[in-house]
């Protein structure tokens, strides 16, 4: 089946137009703080991704994390007391074949028939610049908890949601995770593009 | 003595083929313990590293070996062995020069072809790059199987090998095993072959 030239081309054009309308309002200038305040859920399109580098450069190991939840407040009066509640099933980790995810999910790593979960709890937020912030708290993993610090770049909003970058480099060998050191990174780069849901 | 003599084994022969005999038979031993399946993973991935810093290991002493072999004398047979004796022994002895390094090398080809892509960290030190081959799971699978086949017919030269050596000494009661042993007729080549018949050990020491 063909469709006419004519038809096809308003079809674009009123998707263009479509998308242009639904372009979100964040422009160059980062939300306000009152703006942005508020409760947020962790949309199911946030990714966490990580990477740990190997010995000779090269790919490293890379995955992501397919099943989480999470909310955080944004504080409108005082940003330090934002706060971020975030919980990923290690179970769901996808890399780039079987044999890999299961030795992730195995004794070796996440050890996830005993830890269903890793989860932070945030302590302290600060606002670092115009769209940038640290945020600090308590990642526990495979029973372990550990204070760990998270890099925030604000990089889109409107009124319904709003979405950051977070980096973080996590060492892994005081969670019980050192397995494959050296060769394998005892530092994982966590980089997450989390997008929030207004509650 | 670091090189062969006419009757005997030099110190580099000696030491290579017992270093390589030990790093043949430790290497099985953690490949069969690594292949298990009810292994703890975290240790079956050390055993795997392990399994390929002291597979370099012995690919490099191999070739050593090899060409120590190519260039040195061998010791002439003991005296009353037949021809075809003769021929059973350098045909062994050949193809356990050839499987030391061609089992070291499909390994090597096992981890150069596998989609893990785990990088070869000689003993944490040195990366060891991979052969040029390209990555699948059919190619991995097959170097694993050209890997496990002519281990398993090393394993298997190597016990007719060893007890071919038992044979010669407990039942022939030449001087075969003992003179790969580096001991027991150190001794006799100090002195010339004529003298060998008057030697007296004891004498020999002081």
């Amino acid at each position: 089946m063909t469709i006419p030239r004519r038809q096809a081309l308003k079809a674009i054009a009123s998707l263009a137009l479509l998308a242009m309308t639904a372009a979100p309002a964040a422009g160059a200038r980062p939300p306000s703080l009152t703006e942005a305040a508020g409760t947020y859920r962790v949309a199911g399109s946030s990714v966490i991704h990580f990477t740990v580098p190997q010995a000779g450069g090269g790919s490293g190991l890379a995955g992501d994390f397919g099943k989480f939840s999470g909310r955080f407040r944004i504080d409108g009066n005082n940003i330090e007391q934002s706060s971020v509640e975030f919980t990923l099933y290690p179970e769901s980790v996808r890399s780039r074949e079987r044999r890999i995810e299961n030795f992730l999910r195995s004794s070796a790593v996440f050890d996830t028939a005993n830890f269903k979960t890793i989860t932070f709890r945030s302590t302290i937020v600060r606002q670092t610049g115009p769209d940038t912030a640290t945020v600090e708290g308590t990642l526990t993993a495979r029973g372990k908890s550990r204070k760990e610090r998270f890099e925030v770049t604000l990089t889109d909003w409107n009124r319904r949601s709003i979405a950051f970058t977070i980096r973080g480099s996590i060492r892994r060998a005081p969670y019980g995770m050192d397995v494959g050191t050296p060769i394998y990174s005892n530092v994982v780069q966590f980089d997450m593009k989390i997008r929030g849901q207004r509650r | 003595m670091l090189r062969n003599s006419r009757s005997e084994f030099g110190s580099a022969t000696i030491v290579l083929h017992w270093t390589i005999a030990a790093l043949i038979l430790g290497l099985t031993l953690i490949g069969f313990v690594m292949r298990r399946t009810d292994i703890d993973p975290a240790l079956q991935f050390s055993l795997y590293q392990w399994h390929k810093s002291f597979g370099f290991t012995a690919l490099g002493l191999a070739t050593l070996r090899t060409a120590w072999w190519l260039v040195e004398r061998s010791p002439a047979p003991p005296p009353g062995l037949g021809a075809l004796e003769h021929i059973a022994a350098r045909m062994a002895h050949g193809a356990l020069i050839v499987l030391a390094l061609a089992v070291p090398l499909a390994g090597w080809a096992v981890a150069s072809a596998s989609t893990l892509d785990i990088p070869s960290f000689y003993f944490n030190a040195v990366v060891i790059p991979h052969l040029p081959l390209a990555k699948s799971e059919a190619s991995e699978a097959f170097w694993a199987f050209v890997h496990a086949l002519l281990g398993y017919v090393t394993l298997g030269l190597v016990a007719i090998h060893a007890a071919a050596a038992l044979y010669h000494h407990f039942i022939r009661r030449d001087a075969v095993l003992v003179r790969m042993l580096g001991f027991g007729t150190r001794s006799h080549h100090l002195r010339t072959p004529d003298a060998e018949e008057n030697d007296d050990p004891i004498v020999e020491r002081k």
